[in-house]
């Protein structure tokens, strides 16, 4: 129990290193450099070779320079030292060189506190359900793996594990407490590394051919959603991102300057809904079209859109309503529809001359009817459009006739604007899956949607979507079933077998539920729960009273549960366990196994003055516990009386 | 000593016994454990297995016990031509009477000393394991009952192992215990010395016990309490040889049965109606040594493992 930390490691001891560093450090070469893993994987296979052949480990005069290559490899490749991926690349170049160096039991140790710190980093980068059994997991072995370098070689590893077993499990109350009644901070406690949220994919702040195309070969959820009330109908479920009318010719952008505040006016009742949205680095909610009635904390801006103060860069969640019926700006200021009338000089002759003939003939409304036509009668709805030209426009509609929904609206908006009409580009998404088991709608990245509005005279800013007269299938029923077979989607979202999909659909109810209760426990909900308790003013202090309250409750719970459990039930064993107590205050301890007979016997010379009566103890305990009696009890009783 | 603690709950030790160890301890010379411990062998109804050099004292122990137990003696010195016939016995044909008779081999004894075990060939050892198991010969289509008590005490020489055969593990289980004698301290050699050999005052010794009177000592041995605690304790002692890494594998179950009886037998002999932890350890070297395997080596558990061993194991 006590060897000195300098003592040579035992040799059986090492294999659970090398399975600790492992599971520790695996789930990073996910995402690290390959090179790294591979060094790392390398130096692992190294150390297990020297360990296989019991041969010398590696002196300090080659570690030193490995490791100092290994730091500048982190250098060059990330250009700091510090930081969230930089610094997680250094902990597992440690972790591999350590096993370089497992000399003395010092060294097995600082393994395994690395190996609890790696722990931690994982959650930087995923806290799915799957990462918290891997790590779940790796705790327990890492804890098997300290038990063990304690234990010595006595136990069994089917032992070390099983007590390593006992106390994670010890320690899931006070997991649980520390859970529910630590103070949440709405954002990361410390400062996150600036790079923490990279990698975050959605929707962009501007559209160009293709860039919409891209985000649907993503089948990554971008939000899910709860109605209060029915689903309503899928035609009606568009979710709005930015609306973007500034047109180079090849992009779209959203003005940057300010807007008037919106007049809307709803016609029908309001939807109300949750919606729970992955962290997009945009300020955008992507709430259902129109949003109204919003939260104080988020604001709508002059183009409906319903936008928070800080981008959203970790799962959210809102409460929101929409009218799905709505009258929007009918009196809209000059500026914003002269605005929504620009095009490029010179670009897309040929559609701007059509879009003139068309509005020497025909209202506005049929203008809109004409271009629509147009699209349903030739047009094809794919993923894969040809390239086009510097006049995209009028290739696309001239030439190529085929596109996708970014296309679309881009050359309706286009066709619209030379005929006259004020319009411009929505981005957002359209529809979703309604995933029956736990009755929420998913909406994917692949769900991503580019469609238009067009300001008429009375009416306002009216939706038009130009891909649904390409392909009603897109708005009515699905991405998947609008496409053509053989389009570059996701295999997740092509729909092709029942069971796959109800599995899908269980995984993703499981997984929300683990967002919605454990990751989406937020200071509201904490709050919740605590004024549920009774604790309605919950500043940090009164958390603070709260946990250490909980936590001194939950020790002193254990502490009797261990005091109950540990007094014998067997009340001769309960006596000479007296009789042994009352010995080791006078300094003469027994071994567990030692015989009554044999601690007689040092008592007789350690302790002359106490060995008479300690001899008649053990004579009365011997006769009671090992003799063909039970009548014994009052001896020992009186001879442990006559002890002290 | 623990055997001479103010231990007072039975004290009425059968004299016998006494008088049995106190002169056995006259004639082999400080040995008074190793004697103890093949009394109780012989009271566990079990067979014994000396090894040693040469010239220790094995024979003369074997000797002793057979004149003060009272029991009929018979020697067989094994060497590598020795056939299962010379042990168990032959059938001769008689002229006058037109048949065989059987004439009963030194088997037939109630202690058999097979002096130099591992000399023989395999074959006749089995034969006299045989008849250690059955308590019966078997010999040209009839089975013979051997005396009551029947018991064997074996003598190996571990040093010379060129041109023999040492036992295997099967047969070696079959020896409730093995001890070794060891050479004796000063005082004792000494004495020896003085004496000028022992073999002549075996002969003078007087039976100390009638020839019925062992089987019902035996019983009695057999029937001292073993409570639930040291049972539990005899349990876990083999358990623990089976996870412990200092011996090849652990020890059967036979050899737990082995361990209690050999217990009982040393209570009995000091003199209590129940066992206690340290009966179980004052025999465990003896009954367990010969049936584990030195992780190291290969050979005997080590004296040092079986020590190791029951500190391992705490005392229920």
């Amino acid at each position: 129990m006590s060897t000195p930390a300098h003592e040579a490691l035992d040799r059986h001891a090492t294999p659970w290193l090398f399975a600790s560093a492992l599971a520790t450090t695996a789930p990073h070469f996910i995402h690290q450099p390959p090179w790294l893993s591979a060094v790392a994987g390398a130096t692992l296979l190294w150390a297990v070779w020297l360990w296989w052949k019991d041969q010398r480990l590696p002196s300090r005069w080659i570690l030193i320079p490995l490791v100092g290559a290994g730091s500048a490899g982190i250098l060059l490749e990330f250009h700091t030292l510090f930081g969230r991926d930089a610094g997680v690349a250094m902990l597992v170049m440690f972790m591999a060189m350590k096993l370089l160096e497992l000399k003395s039991r010092r060294d097995a140790m600082v393994v395994v506190t690395l190996g609890y710190f790696l722990l931690l980093t994982h959650y930087f980068f995923s806290q799915s359900i799957p990462t918290g059994i891997w790590l779940l997991a790796a705790m327990w072995l890492v804890t098997a793996t300290l038990i063990r370098l304690h234990g010595g070689p006595s136990s069994s590893p089917r032992d070390t594990l099983r007590y390593a077993g006992v106390l994670c499990l010890q320690a899931i109350p006070f997991m649980l407490v520390l859970f529910l009644l630590f103070p949440r901070i709405s954002g990361p406690l410390w400062g996150l590394p600036t790079d923490a949220h990279a990698g975050k994919t959605g929707l962009s702040d501007s559209m160009s051919p293709g860039s919409i195309a891209e985000l649907v070969q993503n089948p990554d959820i971008a939000f899910r959603v709860r109605f209060d009330g029915p689903l309503p109908p899928r035609q009606k479920l568009y979710w709005r991102g930015p609306v973007m009318e500034q047109f180079d010719g090849t992009t779209w952008q959203p003005y940057k300057g300010r807007y008037p505040a919106p007049q809307l006016e709803s016609l029908s009742p309001p939807i109300d809904y949750e919606t729970t949205l992955e962290a997009h680095n945009q300020r955008w909610l992507l709430a259902l079209d129109s949003p109204r009635n919003l939260p104080a904390e988020i604001t709508q801006n002059g183009t409906l859109t319903a936008v928070s103060q800080n981008p959203i860069n970790e799962r959210q969640r809102f409460r929101l309503s929409a009218s799905l019926d709505y009258r929007f700006n009918t009196s809209e200021d000059v500026v914003v529809l002269q605005r929504n009338l620009a095009l490029p000089a010179g670009s897309n002759p040929q559609a701007r001359a059509l879009a003139g003939q068309w509005r020497a003939s025909q209202t506005p409304e049929g203008v809109i009817d004409k271009a629509l036509a147009l699209f349903a009668a030739e047009f094809t709805y794919t993923l894969q459009p040809p390239l086009l030209g510097r006049h995209s426009v009028d290739d696309f509609i001239f030439q190529s006739k085929r596109g996708f929904c970014e296309h679309y609206a881009a050359a309706f908006v286009v066709l619209m604007r030379a005929a006259g009409i004020p319009a411009r580009v929505v981005g957002g998404y359209q529809g979703g899956e309604f995933n029956p088991l736990d009755q929420y709608l998913v909406v994917r990245q692949s769900d991503a949607h580019a469609w238009t509005e067009v300001w008429l005279a009375g009416k306002g800013w009216v939706r038009v979507d130009p891909t649904a007269a390409v392909s009603p299938d897109r708005i009515e029923t699905g991405i998947a079933s609008a496409l053509g077979f053989g389009e570059p989607l996701p295999m997740l979202i092509q729909l092709r077998s029942e069971w796959v999909r109800t599995l899908r659909y269980r995984w993703e109810a499981i997984n929300n539920a683990w967002n919605q209760s454990v990751l989406g426990y937020n200071p509201q909900r904490q709050a919740e729960l605590l004024a549920r308790l009774g604790l309605s003013d919950t500043d940090w202090r009164s958390l603070a009273v709260a946990l250490g309250g909980t936590c001194g409750l939950l020790v002193a719970g254990l502490m009797a549960w261990a005091l109950y459990k540990r007094p014998e039930r067997d009340p001769t064993l309960r006596l000479w366990h007296k009789a042994l107590r009352h010995l080791a205050r006078r300094k003469v301890d027994c071994a567990p196994w030692e015989t009554p007979l044999e601690l007689a016997r040092r008592v007789r010379e350690q302790r002359p003055e106490l060995a008479e009566p300690f001899q008649r103890v053990v004579d009365a305990y011997l006769v009671a516990r090992y003799g063909n009696t039970d009548q014994h009890l009052t001896t020992l009783r009186d001879a442990i009386a006559q002890l002290r | 000593m623990m055997l001479k603690s103010t231990f007072s709950a039975l004290a009425g030790r059968p004299r016998a016994f006494d008088g049995i160890l106190d002169q056995a301890g006259q004639i082999i010379l400080g040995k008074d454990h190793e004697i103890r411990l093949a009394i109780a062998c012989l009271l566990a109804n079990g067979h014994l297995l000396i090894e040693d050099l040469p010239g220790m004292g094995k024979t003369t122990l074997a000797h002793t016990l057979a004149r003060l137990l009272g029991l009929q003696f018979s020697r067989i010195q094994f060497t590598s031509d020795l056939l299962p016939a010379d042990i168990t016995g032959v059938s001769v044909f008689e002229r006058d009477k037109s048949d065989f008779r059987f004439l009963p081999g030194p088997v037939f004894a109630q202690l058999v000393l097979a002096d130099e075990i591992n000399r023989a060939t395999p074959k006749t050892q089995s034969a006299l394991l045989e008849a250690m198991e059955e308590g019966q010969v078997t010999a040209e289509g009839q089975t013979r009952p051997l005396p009551i008590p029947f018991f064997v005490i074996a003598t190996q020489n571990p040093a010379h192992q060129i041109g023999t055969f040492p036992l295997p593990e099967s047969q070696l289980d079959r020896f409730l215990m093995r001890i070794e004698l060891g050479y004796p301290d000063r005082i004792a050699e000494r004495a020896l010395l003085a004496a000028g050999g022992q073999r002549r005052r075996v002969e003078e010794l007087t039976p100390l016990l009638a020839p019925d009177d062992l089987p019902a000592l035996q019983r009695e041995a057999s029937a001292i309490h073993a409570a639930a605690p040291l049972i539990d304790y005899v349990q876990a002692l083999v358990e623990a040889t089976r996870q412990n890494p200092a011996f090849q594998h652990g020890l059967s179950p036979r050899a737990g049965l082995a361990l209690l009886a050999a217990a009982r037998a040393w209570a009995w002999l000091a003199g209590r109606d129940m066992v206690l932890p340290d009966d179980v350890q004052s025999v465990l070297p003896a009954v367990a040594r010969h049936r584990l395997r030195s992780a190291q080596g290969g050979g005997y558990a080590l004296a040092e493992d079986i020590a190791g061993l029951i500190r391992s194991v705490a005392i229920p």
